[in-house]
């Protein structure tokens, strides 16, 4: 992608980010995956991820970005997120309590052991679930900022 | 059974959103069952009655977040899935001419989540994030159009809103610094043991204002002529009839009566405020020359009708308020359906002086528009006469002479800019231009026949039997404010 010179931006901000998109994405991740044992979580690693996409998208321009993830796969992501928690939430019905926290050992570890990545039952995968939720939901926005612009354009 | 009334709409609307692009029908079904499911249970919760509290989580009120269903809940929540039901069932034969139908109904069913979220939860800070979720479904939905005055009227409503939430959060988060706690009952039993202070008027001031937005109360009124004549009917519908209730009027009933407990003073503003709702709303209304903004005004003054009755602080006074609430629920949306109706059959025309001698063609429309219209006005023996009538007997028991004066007053005016409505729309002279209209399509004719039998069959709310199940657990929350927090602390 970064031989197309006549997209996106210049070759120094094209280089650059190709290393620093990796770096984005992988803190967004670590913000999900320790969210029930230190500050952060789902909504604000999901806000990272999709911060990760828009610097690709900036960088080498919109064609490049959605030929790797359309918006119909946007839209798709964000029905399944959020579809994904209310699952979550549902199966706890099942030991008695919508949203009940069905998979951690009682009297334990409801509230995460530090350095222990699964150890407060459904908080990591409800983190999951609100990461799709809202990284696809926060690009989608910004998606259709970025239509509606181009449409201004063609008048 | 409480957490259903979140969990059905909302995978409704998340299912929607995944597979509603591949197929109509399975959005129309899909909004169909769960709306009707929903009715259903509500009734089932209503004949069941009495108080039900649940935890969300397994964790216990104070620390987490509770559900509650009691008289006032129960009943609000019955209107709103009622109504929603039938509104569903309207949407699908008024939506044809748009496009991108699933997104629609994908928010329909999200705003249904929401009222029935804000109506059941028992926890100050989930009420305002439900309102605020209720409110960008429905500024979405008034856009829907996407034509220019659609968009602006939405942007009016978006930021009036907003700016009204923004009051509400700045009272939570004093009430929280103050309180320590969030959900409501706690918070009642620790501002019922902490002397009077200033703080709390001004955290009641921040919520009249901010739920006054919500309710559309004069002078917080200006953005509902807008977003009510611009939306789709059946979203107008629901705005009217149930979202301006659920979200303003609820909240408002939730904190003042049972958080803060009811004061002189609270009572009077809402006399006052109210007073002037009913003036504006039905003076303003006479001018309209638009049939969906000719009915907005008239909510206007209908919503002032309630606040001056909840305002009059008596026992009759609170029950003629939930009365007229309820009247006003189902007729100001059949009214909106039917002009949904006669706006379609009419190219998107909105002008009453444009047309005449629809009825001919319409009966269906034209009987029902003349029902919700005899409804609202109190024409005997619609529910509407006896809500009014009892509205005014509690204002001259309670000593407000003047009041009364003005209702009875602006309940004439009312009647007058309806029969304005139906002279200008189904009688008179079929003009020729109007010669190929047709009645509305079949889901839409059920839909208003539906409400027009209930608006009929609502002044039998006053039967003693009928009143003890639906109404009186309603003003009983009222009365006693504080059995609230006794009954979900206990």
């Amino acid at each position: 992608m970064i031989k197309k010179p006549e997209q996106g931006m210049t070759i120094i901000v094209k280089t650059i980010t190709r290393y620093t998109v990796v770096l984005i994405l992988l803190f967004g991740i670590y913000f999900i995956m320790n969210g029930h044992l230190v500050h952060g979580g789902g909504f604000a690693g999901g806000i990272i991820v999709a911060l990760s996409y828009m610097h690709v998208m900036l960088a080498f321009g919109k064609e490049v970005a959605m030929k790797r993830i359309t918006d119909k796969t946007i839209q798709f992501l964000v029905g399944l997120g959020s579809l994904s928690f209310l699952i979550l939430g549902i199966l706890g019905m099942t030991k008695g309590y919508f949203m009940y926290n069905f998979f951690r050992t009682p009297g334990v570890d409801y509230i995460g052991k530090p350095f222990s990545l699964f150890s407060s039952g459904i908080m990591p995968l409800m983190n999951l679930a609100i990461c799709l939720a809202v990284a696809s939901g926060f690009f989608s926005v910004f998606l259709a900022l970025i239509f509606y612009r181009l449409s201004e354009d063609k008048k | 059974m409480l957490p259903l009334f979140i969990i059905i709409p909302l995978a409704g609307a998340f299912i929607i959103s995944v597979t509603g692009k591949y197929s109509r029908k399975v959005s129309y079904t899909i909004t169909w069952l769960v709306t009707f499911v929903l009715m259903v249970l509500s009734l089932k919760l209503l004949i069941k009655g009495g108080f039900t509290s649940y935890n969300i989580g397994g964790w216990a009120p104070p620390l987490g977040i509770n559900l509650v269903a009691d008289g006032l809940s129960i009943l609000i929540l019955v209107i709103i899935n009622t109504i929603v039901f039938v509104a569903a069932n309207y949407s699908i034969g008024y939506i044809g001419k748009y496009t991108s139908k699933w997104t629609y109904f994908a928010l329909y069913l999200v705003m249904l989540a929401s009222m029935n979220a804000a109506v059941l939860t028992g926890d100050l800070f989930n009420l305002l994030i439900w309102i605020e979720v209720g409110g960008v479904a429905s500024y979405a939905l008034v856009a829907f159009g996407t034509r220019a005055e659609e968009l602006e009227a939405s942007f009016k409503y978006a930021v009036l809103n907003t700016v009204g939430l923004l009051f509400i959060l700045m009272g939570v988060c004093l009430l929280y610094a103050y309180t320590s706690t969030l959900n409501m009952a706690d918070m009642a039993q620790i501002l019922a043991q902490k002397p009077d202070n200033k703080l709390i008027s001004f955290v009641i001031v921040l919520f009249l204002i901010g739920a006054g937005m919500k309710s559309a109360i004069v002078p917080f009124h200006a953005w509902l002529p807008d977003a009510h004549s611009s939306a789709p009917s059946p979203i107008s519908a629901l705005l009217s009839g149930v979202l301006v209730k659920s979200l303003g009027i609820y909240t408002l009933l939730r904190v003042m009566f049972n958080v803060f407990g009811i004061t002189l003073l609270i009572s009077k503003t809402f006399l006052i405020m109210g007073t002037a709702s009913i003036i504006l709303g039905g003076i303003l209304a006479v001018y309209q020359n638009d049939i969906k903004r000719m009915l907005a005004y008239s909510t206007i003054s209908q919503i002032g009708y309630i606040f001056f009755a909840l305002g009059l602080g008596t026992p009759l006074g609170y029950f003629a308020a939930l009365f007229h609430l309820v009247n006003h629920a189902y007729a100001k949306a059949l009214m909106f359906m039917t002009a949904g109706a006669v706006v379609n059959a009419a190219d998107d025309i909105r002008d009453i002086r444009e047309m005449g001698g629809f009825g001919k063609k319409m009966p269906v429309t034209s009987i029902t528009s003349i029902i919700g219209s005899m409804s609202i006005s109190g024409i005997p023996p619609f529910g509407g006469f006896w809500s009014k009538l009892l509205i005014i007997v509690a204002a001259i028991q309670a000593g407000q002479y003047m009041g009364a004066f003005i209702a009875v007053i602006i309940s004439i005016i009312t009647l007058s800019y309806y029969l304005k409505l139906q002279k200008h729309v189904f009688f008179g002279e079929l003009k020729s231009k109007w010669a190929g209209i047709k009645e509305a399509p079949v889901s839409m004719c059920v839909s208003m026949i539906v409400l027009a039998a209930v608006c009929i069959g609502l002044g039998l709310l006053y039967v003693p039997a009928l009143k003890a199940i639906v109404l009186d657990p309603a003003v009983n929350v009222l009365i006693n404010g504080s059995s609230y927090a006794d009954a979900v602390m206990k």
